[in-house]
């Protein structure tokens, strides 16, 4: 029982970072129809520039801030750099653009992080809190806290602002939006900046945990992906949901089945969500106008 | 006379193949060619996935992983010849790649890239893990084609380097051929039609799941064949060949050159492999220009340097 116990809970602090992942996703997805691969390179980011600002001596929260406030500017870069003078392209070109970012950011972190794994002290020590026989982490509470904050954050942000509003009436229907006099390159602007942000708070908040390498990105985007993809493409709910669905499913194939093959959760559930429930759970049917 | 397009770049592809030795100041560069023609072959499998059924793949190393291992491992284990092991290898691929396409390409969008991601690392993971049978990530030995010997006692005598040079060389025109002929074929354009505009091809009664599936599982044959000609002239072959970098450098080759043209293909993947060759600080910087390429090539020549030239000299020509 609490072998099970010790599973779930390793299982949903992974989870709660392939939630705000696939919260990154979603909401560049929903500003642009854009599917960001680039968005596991903010995870790393966020880790690694957090490291690079502690080692030069900066305090740990300092770093933390330093990080992710670098990284929403290279996502911002990002969208003026590549998706925007792009904007009208074919959807194939587009992801060829955030795939080539994704192994362009990559390669300038390898150049200037080196290939080391690197790590930084948990935010409250590394004393095991114990819950019915099985131990967590303090620093998984503040992983699981983080993405549930980033969650109610985002609700607040789109249900009860002017501003997040605009987000969502650019998502609706883009050329509507301009009509009524929303500036929508600056919605793209300040979604790529959110993505990117939310995306470096996670890699901040779970290297203590697990450590952080230039090339960590990958399995980041893949697995927020299938978050995503599991609660419903362009869903925030869902990708809560995904994220920890798939995070508990990640931990208990690590346990019960073979810790080498816990990656291949995440392409296992890709592959039944797309056979049995390609809308996910959250998800609705969509149509084309044409 | 008149050259369609067709017999022009292929005449051209075997007058480059034949005539290049002439210029070797050495023969380690028939070993270059011959990489160069491994890539170009794998990269026109992209050009028909990418440029005409407009999907992405971002796990066709796998598929190559599989070519390269099944002549690695059949000989060995079940005693089967290396040449019909290749056919094996791209038999394993295009089951593989009809089970995964299968359901993912019913629906649209970009769900092709995520799922062929995912499995091109599980294979990767496979052949990393399982040490019992694939020796892990130090790699396998890979037995001899022996075909060499063969022509030897016919009385052709070619050094190892030129008989893969023009083996590969030749396969790769046969594939170029077979990948122009079906661009030509009802299939072919059928499957730019869907590219265009997958609603219309839909209401002029395409079957649009089928003739992507088609797209994607021809192409996983080629990197399969791609992969089993690595391995078989390398010796030996490391998990490495179904590695996610592999998988990118393929569609940075394909875009490079101008994603929907054969010869593009051949173009960009003989700029890329030759690149690490000749700097060899390159390889520290891989990563880098191959991103940056391939944002550059899509926001600046979306065809691709090939058509793009093409299409400068014809315009000047008019």
């Amino acid at each position: 029982m609490s072998e099970l116990l010790q599973f779930l809970l390793s299982g949903v602090t992974v989870g709660a970072v392939y939630a705000l992942v696939a919260l990154g996703f979603t909401i560049i997805y929903n500003a642009s129809d854009v599917v960001n691969f680039a968005q596991g390179e903010f995870v790393m980011l966020g880790g690694m520039i957090t490291v690079m600002a502690y080692t030069a001596g900066a305090p740990l929260p300092l770093a933390a801030l330093a990080a992710v406030v670098a990284t929403a500017a290279i996502g911002v870069a990002m969208n003026k750099l590549a998706i925007e003078p792009a904007r009208g392209a074919p959807v194939v070109s587009l992801v060829i653009i955030t795939i080539g970012a994704s192994i362009f950011i990559r390669g300038a972190a390898q150049l200037v992080f080196g290939k080391q794994i690197h790590t930084f002290p948990a935010f409250s020590g590394d004393d095991p809190i114990r819950i019915l026989g099985a131990t967590i982490l303090p620093q998984s509470l503040w992983v699981i806290a983080g993405s549930v904050a980033v969650f109610i954050g985002l609700w607040l942000f789109f249900t009860r602002t002017l501003l997040g509003r605009a987000v969502l009436a650019t998502s609706n229907n883009r050329l509507a939006a301009q009509l009524v006099g929303i500036n929508t390159p600056f919605v793209m602007t300040l979604s790529f900046a959110m993505s990117a942000g939310i995306g470096a708070l996670s890699g901040v908040l779970v290297t203590p945990i697990t450590m952080t390498s230039y090339d960590v990105g990958l399995a980041f985007a893949l697995k927020g992906f299938a978050a995503a993809m599991l609660g419903g493409m362009g869903n925030p709910k869902g990708a809560l949901v995904g994220g920890f669905t798939l995070g508990v499913l990640e931990g208990l194939t690590a346990g019960y089945i073979s810790s080498q093959y816990k990656d291949a959760a995440a392409f296992i559930v890709i592959l039944a969500v797309l056979f049995f429930m390609p809308q996910g759970l959250f998800g609705r049917k969509s149509t084309d106008r044409v | 006379m008149r050259l369609t397009p067709k017999s022009a770049t292929l005449l051209a592809l075997v007058v480059l193949i034949a005539l290049a030795p002439v210029f070797f100041p050495s023969g380690f560069y028939y070993r270059v060619g011959a990489l160069i023609f491994v890539n170009a072959l794998a990269v026109t499998g992209i050009v028909i996935l990418t440029g005409w059924a407009g999907q992405i793949s971002l796990g066709h190393a796998g598929f190559a992983g599989i070519g390269a291992y099944a002549c690695a491992l059949a000989p060995v284990h079940w005693g089967i010849h290396p040449a019909l092991a290749i056919l094996l290898g791209a038999a394993i691929s295009a089951v593989l790649a009809w089970l995964v396409g299968r359901p993912i390409l019913r629906l649209k969008g970009y769900y092709l890239a995520v799922a062929s991601l995912g499995m091109g690392i599980l294979i990767s993971m496979v052949l990393n893990n399982e040490r019992w049978l694939t020796r892990g990530p130090d790699g396998i030995d890979v037995p001899e084609l022996g075909l060499r010997d063969v022509l030897k006692d016919a009385g052709l005598s070619l050094t190892n380097g030129q008989f893969w040079y023009f083996l590969c060389g030749i396969v790769l025109v046969i594939g170029a051929w077979l990948a122009l002929n079906l661009h030509d074929s009802a299939t072919g354009r059928a499957l730019r039609a869907l590219h265009g505009s997958e609603v219309a091809a839909r209401t002029v009664g395409m079957d649009v799941a089928r003739l992507k599936l088609q797209a994607f599982v021809i192409s996983a044959v080629y990197a399969s064949v791609s992969g089993s000609l690595l391995a078989l002239q390398n010796k030996f072959i490391t998990p490495d060949v179904a590695g996610f970098m592999h998988s990118v450098e393929m569609v940075t080759m394909a875009v490079l050159g101008g994603v929907g043209s054969v010869a593009g293909a051949i173009f960009g993947a003989a700029v890329l492999t030759l690149l690490p060759q000749v700097l060899t600080v390159f390889a520290e910087y891989e990563q880098l220009v191959l991103g940056l390429v391939m944002v550059l090539v899509m926001i600046f020549l979306r065809e691709g340097v090939v058509p793009s030239i093409l299409r400068k000299i014809r315009g000047s020509g008019e």
